[in-house]
């Protein structure tokens, strides 16, 4: 029975390791190399973190209800062209244009979001209103045209990796391991002062078999995409990037009482109403926080492209709305973890990823991206239901 | 021996944990108005939707006969087939669709391809014609009053060849004028040989119309009286209705009363969609430190209505009145700010209004007051794992642990936990809104315990319920409501279930 609940928890992550497994063998039956050559698995953060990012904010989005954002795909256009114009056309100041970048972002999503939150007009409709909007915006500032090159000044912040491009081989295999190895300590330290405490305080903690299990399984997996990398250029400056952004809300979810607001309102709207919860601050919240994220999504991009495009962000919404569902989150808002979510991105990641390498056209690859999202929605509510059933 | 149209013999339904029907006997003659009565929850609805193959059969046990065939209704469209025809109280009407595409919904004229409007239109006509009333079949729903709507469904009914209606409560939203000629057109139905039930709890309706009166309580038919033959007074029907013994199914507590805490004067409050609607009318109440108020009345009377008006007006419009906390004029504009001044309201729909049922026990317990589990907005989950815990044991919630979800938990548990949250967030005044509805004997008694505890603590609490016994066991001063206005106050010592049923009765009757 426990061990049985333990799978139906982590379905998505045990899912997310048959399809790695799975790749590899095609790709090393074909000879195509490996999904875990080490400049492969460098590319994956590379390509994917505009995804995690977006997903970690369209996660609070669903959470309040099932709302969705179509809109985030045509902001990361539109902040990327004012981006391109600041820093490239205009030579503004590289801090001051990220910031400009950041409130701008938020700006638009706090518009979206009063329309959502306090005039109560569908999610739906005000962002599919904000999809044409800042996609229209996004051609206008930049006339149609693409800008680039962005300086180098401005990219170092996100395409480079730690340490120097300049470091020898054994310096960068020694530094990735050195953090990797701190990393795993400090986790291994605050779970175990955690357990600690919640033994001395008489509080029920998981066995001690799964306990270690845990933290055994995540240390190999950090030691091993470490090991990778060190073997490539070291740590990407965007995995670090990531990182925070993905502990920042993790927190927020789960330790923090606007978090905490977050699931009640998806939960039960009018209990948290009655509860003393202000829904519509909620609301507008999780859509603010969706246009910040948008645009630190669109910095990313700008900088991984060189360029700012008016096509940029084309179907970005859909990328993030899939890693949500796929990585657990309840169409109807108050379930989903944003752990849930990247892992949900990951795993769109290794599946645009392996099978590019396997060299499937890309219409199919489409194709495919849709029916793993009905097939793990579809998985999600029929067991659901079931359970409900005994 | 009399032609009976309809018989239900013995029947009994069960839901989880009660027993709705138990035993219960209905004859029902050709051409008769038969009406049924009794208190909330006495079974009526229950029972009509029995017949109507809304609970299809083979969920409940015993026999109808109708018309002299014993009946095996699955749907309601069986029983319609067999010319039962059931109006419910909420009527069933789509507001954006005209009075004629109403009438025939779900049995378009035509074929599957192309509706005949034409046809559609003219026997809507027709059968509007029958039930007097005169309106474009063409006209929408939500542009004609209740009364009228009332009258469409009525035509509806006939558009399927009614032999028998059921009528669920017809004049509770209708004025004077309306529900006299919607009673007065059942009595010409009833001469041209339809036979009907009503369901009703104004009693001067009944006296109007029945030929028979047949009373239920607590699931069980009492008796059946004839009009003409029987005494059909009213004390005569409540003593009927109500006539259960009070047994010791509650327990005492010291007296203790202190200063006026919360004190509401000329409390209006209009619906929020319709505002011409008073669904408060100048409510006038006081709750001292210490005491227990009952709030009695019936369903529809605007209890809900009115404690959630107090709770930082979470109902309602244009609200005027004034509430004074301690004695202080106070403006409550949200549910957080009347939880900031110590008041809590514990809804009567747990289910849709009162917990995440998606959430744990424990992320239930704290949400009302989650800064008390947390510092600067951070959760210290330690203390609220202590805290859910604490209430879990001190209520006695019978749970796995306090992860477990509270949509899993049992009714009487989950009304636990509801009071959990609501204790929890430590408020002065506890506005209890059926606070025992859908809990089985043993854990109500447990809920007046904790009741009891909560005023010796020093706590006013103020209690909306149906159930006259329970009013009338824990309340130390009734206020006896109905169609929005106080209507009666009656103190312990001289309160009864037939002076609370009588003050509300006579009340509608002058309305």
């Amino acid at each position: 029975m426990a061990t049985k609940n333990i799978l139906k928890k982590n379905t998505m992550l045990i899912a997310l390791g048959v399809v790695m497994v799975l790749f590899q063998v095609l790709i090393v039956r074909g000879d195509k190399g490996s999904l875990f050559a080490p400049n492969n698995i460098s590319n994956l953060f590379f390509q994917n973190s505009y995804v995690v990012i977006l997903a970690a904010g369209m996660l609070l989005c669903i959470l309040t209800g099932g709302n969705i954002d179509l809109s985030v795909g045509s902001v990361v256009a539109f902040v990327g062209a004012m981006a391109g114009t600041l820093i490239v056309t205009k030579g503004v100041n590289i801090y001051l244009s990220i910031v400009i970048c950041l409130l701008l972002g938020a700006a638009i999503g706090a518009w979206q979001g009063f329309w959502i939150a306090y005039m109560r007009i569908p999610a739906f409709i005000v962002t599919l209103a904000g999809m044409l909007v800042w996609r229209g915006l996004a051609l206008v500032t930049l006339g149609g045209l693409t800008i680039s090159p962005f300086p180098e000044e401005y990219t170092r912040y996100f395409n480079t990796f730690i340490p120097g491009a300049d470091a020898s081989k054994a310096t960068v295999f020694r530094t990735t391991m050195l953090v990797a190895v701190s990393v795993c300590v400090l986790a291994i330290a605050l779970q175990v002062f955690s357990r600690i405490q919640k033994k001395r305080k008489g509080y029920a903690a998981e066995s001690i078999f799964l306990f270690l299990f845990k933290l055994l399984f995540l240390c190999a997996v950090v030691v091993a995409i470490a090991w990778l990398l060190g073997l490539h250029k070291g740590i990407p400056v965007i995995l670090i990037l990531l990182a925070i952004v993905v502990f920042i809300y993790i927190y927020y979810t789960t330790s923090t009482v606007p978090g905490r607001h977050l699931y009640a309102m998806g939960g039960n709207e009018k209990a948290a109403q009655l509860s003393g919860i202000n829904t519509n601050r909620v609301l507008f919240g999780a859509y603010t926080n969706m246009g910040f994220l948008s645009s630190l999504a669109a910095l990313v991009v700008v900088s991984r492209f060189n360029s700012a495009a008016p096509t940029a962000g084309t179907n970005y919404e859909m990328d993030a709305i899939a890693s949500c569902y796929i990585g657990g989150a309840s169409a109807y808002g108050g379930t989903g973890t944003v752990g849930g979510a990247v892992i949900g991105a990951i795993f769109m990641g290794v599946l645009n990823n392996g099978m590019s390498i396997l060299g499937i056209d890309s219409n199919w690859q489409r194709f495919v991206k849709g029916m793993v999202l009905l097939v793990a929605v579809a998985f999600d509510v029929i067991s659901k239901k079931r359970s409900k059933a005994v | 021996m009399a032609n009976y149209l309809l018989e239900m013999k013995h029947i009994t339904k069960l839901f989880p944990g009660t027993r709705a029907l138990d035993d219960v006997n209905l004859q029902v003659e050709e051409g008769e108005i038969h009406a049924l009565i009794g208190e909330n929850g006495a079974g009526k609805s229950t029972l009509m939707n029995v017949l109507s193959g809304i609970y299809p059969y083979g969920s409940y046990e015993g026999d109808i006969v109708f018309d002299g065939n014993i009946c095996k209704f699955h749907t309601i469209k069986d029983s319609e087939k067999a010319g039962i025809a059931i109006i419910h109280q909420e009527l069933a009407l789509v507001p954006y669709l005209s009075i004629g595409e109403n009438m025939f919904l779900g049995r378009e004229r035509g074929n599957v391809l192309r509706v005949n409007w034409n046809e559609t239109y003219h026997k809507a006509a027709e059968l509007l014609s029958l039930v007097g009333l005169h309106e474009d079949p063409h006209t929408l729903i939500k542009d004609i009053g209740v009364g009228k709507q009332q009258l469409v469904e009525i035509a509806k009914a006939m558009g399927k060849a009614a032999k028998f209606l059921i009528l669920d409560e017809p004049t509770a939203s209708l004025n004077e004028d309306d529900s006299k000629r919607l009673l007065d057109l059942l009595l010409r139905f009833k001469r041209q040989g339809m036979t009907i039930i009503i369901i009703s709890h104004k009693l001067s309706d009944i006296e109007y119309v029945a030929d028979k009166i047949t009373i239920l309580r607590d699931g069980a038919t009492i008796e059946t009286l004839t009009k003409g033959v029987d005494d059909c007074s009213e004390a005569r029907i409540i003593r009927g209705m109500v006539g259960r013994e009070l047994s010791n199914r509650f327990p005492s507590r010291e007296k203790r009363e202190g200063e006026v805490i919360l004190e509401v004067r000329d409390w209006t409050v209009y619906h929020p969609l319709n505002e011409n609607q008073k669904v408060c009318d100048n409510v006038n109440i006081k709750l001292r430190r210490g005491e227990v108020v009952g709030i009695s009345g019936l369903m529809g009377a605007g209890r809900t209505e009115l404690a959630m008006s107090i709770f930082g007006k979470s109902y309602g419009r244009n609200i005027s009145g004034t509430l004074l906390l301690n004695g202080k004029e106070t403006h409550l504009n949200s549910a957080k700010a009347a939880i900031d001044h110590k008041i809590a309201y514990v809804t009567e729909d747990r289910k849709t209004s009162g917990l995440v049922l998606g959430m744990p026990i424990r992320e239930n317990t704290t949400l009302a007051m989650l800064s008390k589990v947390s510092h600067n907005k951070v959760l210290n989950k330690d203390m609220e794992n202590q805290v859910a815990r604490e209430y879990a044991d001190k209520l006695r919630t019978k749970c796995s642990g306090i992860d477990q979800q509270v949509g899993s938990l049992s009714g009487g548990n989950q009304q636990k936990v509801l009071l959990s949250k609501w204790m929890f967030a430590e408020p002065e005044i506890l506005i209890l809104d059926e606070p025992t509805r859908g809990i089985d004997v043993g854990v109500k008694y447990e809920i007046y315990l904790i009741i009891n505890q909560l005023v010796a603590e020093g706590k006013s609490v103020l209690i909306l319920s149906s159930e006259l016994p329970e009013i009338i066991g824990m309340c130390d001063r009734i206020y006896v409501m109905n169609e929005g206005r106080i209507v009666g106050e009656l103190m312990q010592a001289e309160a009864n279930q037939e002076r609370i049923m009588a003050t509300i009765l006579q009340s509608g009757k002058g309305a």
